[in-house]
């Protein structure tokens, strides 16, 4: 009895308390949204219905197994039809589905409903970092996985690896506590799939079309997501970090992205010396480069050409600068105009030219760059 | 009794012998052996390749290979473990079986079946040389995931993608060959007296499942199809920049995927329909409704393909339709399962390795039955997909499902097969070994996928350690206990205790009635049955 209580109570525990056993997780979180927590219930219900029918018929099948055998001198009967049987256990799954369509179509139909939001994000995929736009507010950044060694077999052995790991960005998305914020979801190159789990939200981020959802946050916090559509060599190192903040603070953050942003645009307007260049160019190399070309500059063979010694980064600026800034067609190098600054591409181009011993000495300036566009 | 089944071999056993006995092969028995030994070398390659996945993911952080190379061995585990496995595994129980059940002497269309044999050889051997290529630094093998979704397989894939959409041609024409034949010898070699309602389960679910495989692989041979030109000859079918459309190919895959999945499972429920009630020493419980069951399985598959699409942004109303059909599917599964449970209920059972297996079966599909059903809720779904639950769900159906049953068959056919009984005690040993090391490998899989681990990634987090440790741990067990199967199964073709021609004490049904082995031509005159 008290072992069979004891088993109630791991059981229960398993199901139930999150918390108590944060690195045994074995459930679905309860849903910190109205919307998660609707994916929550549906998810609790059906899965009980499951254990409880699977109670029943594991149990006729574990009794016939222990009493309807020959060794015990079990003589079989004769019959193999029941007409009335059939029909009863036809019958009643139909009426349980019907039990767990009506509430899930509720849910459903909630959690589509995208009308009278207050603000509207676009969420943009790339590989393998996540673009965000915040629609009439003249704020949009990438956030890039802050970690980026983690995806690289020969650095990862050093990468420290704590309760954030892998799940860290640079710049996080920021959003107002108790406000539905509409999300819109499209890809700059490949699928990609935007999760959050705290607020239940999974949608495709597809090239050419636009995906909406959205979420409603009671409760200030940071909460993480990763991209769950298969994406490319760093489909696991893209994750998703949103922080929700007070009304006041989102206001305060808000201006502080325009100050940042006035500033930005100052800095693609002067001439750069070739230091800064070449140690803002690595920055941007390690977030934007360094998955496909490699931190040594090396590539990967057959697959991401290197850039140490390369014919591009070691000849011709101009076709230099315009495979950074066009891309190339049918390949995997995405233009990088349209994402980046002046300043950002100048220094990274400056960077390819002069490091790994490519040693040009060619030095890039924004204005360089505003001109090849 | 030997000396008369050799006397019963003498006057039509002309065996060709040498490799041409098997290159040039008409014999369904004989290509039916090659067909499940290349299932079954396969199942080493593709399993392998989820050694290498499950020992990267033994612990957080990257240990043994490049994350470009883990998407390599998730995308061929996948697509040799679905094409180069289960299908072939069927089709060579088929092919053996088939003849011997309907009291036929051979299949209805022998050079095509050579033929389609001697394709997947190549098909595979070109899908696998991606891979000793991109080994050797020469490119990368297809590394999208067995699902190939554009357009990161189209304009993002690497060079060896034009091997894999060829590869896949060959085995789709293999396929739609191999269901041709099934087709073709079932309407038309059945012995007098064999009316369609008196077939055994396992041709029936065949018989269905060869429908579905006509039906769905041009569906595939499609979709590679427009892959190909995509890549190669600049039109746009799935390119947005072009006018195409993403989304679509997903449509058109699992259009062909959906159905795919039951082309896996139909004969697996055959075999288990087949299994239970020899060892129960009682009849099928309910045969009609099994087959009706099953022919609705077959018909709602057609109608439900994008579950398997719920966050790609479908309107509400497709949501709405595809999650209540998928539900339905409940229902004829649920049937079969009652109908298995009753066939047990009142028999008089023993516990053979084969029926070990069916009931491993019954307990552990059941399970990737219920987790089916939590995934068609469609707002439910949105957290479950793409993560591990699914991987969880689709490896109870697939692995302790469709391979489990076909590891029943073996066990339960091959005295028929081979003459000799299988050595009992090792048969116990590697279901025990495969069953308890199935469940530490994919059980702890719902509880990742639940807790929000992706499928498909080479490195994760640290909350999902302890489940992933043991999931490798598991992976170990399930892997190297077969090589016990393998070592069983030479072992019998070797010798061992002979065979009666009933094999088993309640086995019922014409292929019991031939001698063991079963002669090189199964029936020369056909039986009649009453």
């Amino acid at each position: 009895m008290r072992a069979a209580k004891h088993v109630a109570g791991l059981l229960g525990l398993m199901f139930t308390s999150e918390q108590a056993l944060a690195a045994y997780q074995m459930n679905l979180p309860p849903g910190v949204t109205t919307f998660s927590q609707g994916a929550y219930d549906i998810h609790t219900m059906v899965m009980w219905i499951c254990v409880v029918i699977g109670a029943v018929v594991f149990g006729a099948m574990i009794y016939s197994i222990i009493n309807h055998r020959k060794s015990k001198g079990a003589v079989s009967a004769e019959f193999h039809d029941n007409t009335a049987i059939e029909i009863i256990w036809t019958v009643i799954p139909f009426l349980i589905l019907i039990a767990m369509a009506i509430p899930a179509t509720k849910v459903l139909l909630a959690m589509e409903d995208t009308s009278n939001s207050d603000m509207s994000i676009k969420v943009t995929g790339y590989q393998w970092k996540w673009h965000y736009d915040y629609l009439g507010e003249d704020i949009s950044f990438f956030s890039n996985i802050s970690t980026p060694d983690a995806a690289n077999l020969s650095t990862n052995a050093s990468v420290k690896k704590d309760d954030t790991y892998l799940l860290d960005v640079d710049n996080r998305l920021v959003i107002p506590e108790d406000t539905k914020v509409r999300l819109l979801f499209t890809s700059n190159d490949v699928i990609h799939a935007w999760w959050v789990q705290a607020f239940g939200v999974k949608k495709d981020a597809i090239p050419g079309f636009i995906n909406e959802s959205w979420v409603n946050v009671p409760d200030p916090g940071v909460y993480r997501g990763k991209c769950a559509e298969l994406c490319g060599k760093n489909h696991g190192f893209m994750p998703i970090v949103v922080e929700v903040k007070t009304k006041e603070d989102y206001a305060a953050w808000v201006s502080g992205q325009k100050t940042a942003a006035a500033e930005a645009a100052a800095s693609a307007e002067k001439t750069w010396t070739k230091a800064d260049l070449m140690s803002h160019g690595q920055k941007v190399y390690t977030t934007a480069c360094a998955a496909c070309h490699q931190a040594n500059g090396e590539g990967l063979p057959n697959v991401f050409p290197g850039l140490k010694g390369s014919a591009i980064a070691t000849g011709d600026i101009a076709k230099h600068l315009s495979v950074v800034i066009h891309g190339v067609t049918g390949t995997a190098m995405a233009a990088y105009g349209p994402q980046m600054n002046d300043a950002d591409l100048a220094a990274v181009i400056t960077y390819e030219r002069n490091a790994w011993g490519n040693d040009t000495g060619d030095v890039v300036q924004p204005s360089d760059i505003k001109a090849a566009r | 009794m030997s000396a008369v089944i050799e006397e019963h071999h003498d006057h039509h056993d002309h065996k060709p012998s040498g490799i041409g006995r098997w290159l040039f092969s008409t014999n369904h028995k004989d290509i039916g052996t090659m067909y499940l030994w290349f299932s079954f070398i396969m199942f080493f390659v593709g399993g392998a390749m989820a050694l290498v996945i499950r020992a990267e993911l033994f612990q957080p952080g990257l240990q043994l290979v490049e994350p470009e190379f883990f998407n390599q061995m998730t995308t061929l585990h996948g697509l040799i473990m679905v094409f180069g496995v289960i299908m072939p595994g069927f089709v060579g129980l088929a092919n053996w079986m088939v003849p011997m059940m309907i009291g036929a002497p051979d299949m209805a269309l022998p050079r095509m079946n050579n033929w389609s044999f001697w394709l997947l050889p190549g098909a595979f051997g070109m899908l696998i040389a991606s891979l000793i290529m991109s080994l050797m630094g020469m490119g990368s093998a297809p590394n999208f995931g067995w699902t190939f979704y554009a357009p990161l397989s189209t304009t993002y894939g690497p060079a060896s993608t034009d091997y894999f959409i060829f590869s896949v041609h060959l085995m789709g024409i293999s396929s739609i060959m191999g269901a041709i034949n099934i087709i073709a010898t079932i309407m038309n070699m059945r012995a007098p007296g064999m009316t369609y309602m008196k077939m055994p389960i396992f041709v029936w679910t065949w018989f269905i499942t060869a429908y579905l495989l006509i039906a769905v692989m041009p569906v595939l041979a499609g979709v590679v199809t427009m892959m190909l030109m995509d890549r190669n000859f600049g039109t746009s079918f799935f390119n947005a920049a072009g006018g195409g459309d993403p989304v679509m190919f997903q449509h058109v895959f699992w259009f062909f995927g959906h159905p795919e999945v039951y082309i896996m499972i139909l004969p697996a429920f055959g075999v288990v329909s087949q299994i239970v009630p020899t060892f129960a020493r009682k009849k099928i419980f309910g045969y009609s409704s099994m087959v009706y069951a099953t022919a609705s399985i077959a018909f709602l598959s057609f109608i439900v393909w994008a579950h398997h699409m719920f966050t790609t942004g479908m309107p509400v109303a497709g949501e709405l339709f595809f999650m209540y059909a998928t539900m339905l599917i409940a229902i004829p599964t649920g049937v079969k399962v009652f109908n298995w449970v009753s066939t047990m209920w009142r028999g008089s059972m023993t516990f053979e390795t084969p029926m070990l297996f069916a009931i491993g079966f019954i307990f552990l599909f059941t399970i990737g039955g219920f987790t089916g059903l939590m995934m068609c809720i469609a707002p439910a779904d949105f957290q479950y997909h793409d993560t591990y639950f699914i991987v969880a769900h689709f490896h109870y159906v697939l692995a302790t499902g469709a391979a489990f049953s076909i590891m029943a068959a073996v066990y339960f056919w091959i005295p028929k097969w081979t003459g000799n009984m299988y050595d009992e005690k090792l048969g116990k040993l590697h279901f025990w070994l495969t069953a308890i090391g199935g469940n530490i490998l994919f059980f702890p899989m719902h509880f990742v996928g639940l807790a929000g681990m992706p499928r498909r990634i080479p490195d994760y987090s640290l909350q999902f350690a302890e489940f992933n440790a043991m999931a490798t741990v598991g992976a170990f067990i399930f892997g190297f206990s077969q090589l016990i199967f393998l070592y069983n199964v030479i072992k019998t073709i070797r010798g061992g205790e002979k065979a009666t021609d009933q094999v088993w004490e309640g086995a019922d049904g014409l292929e019991w009635t031939l001698p063991s082995p079963a002669p090189f031509h199964s029936f020369t005159t056909p039986p009649t049955v009453k």
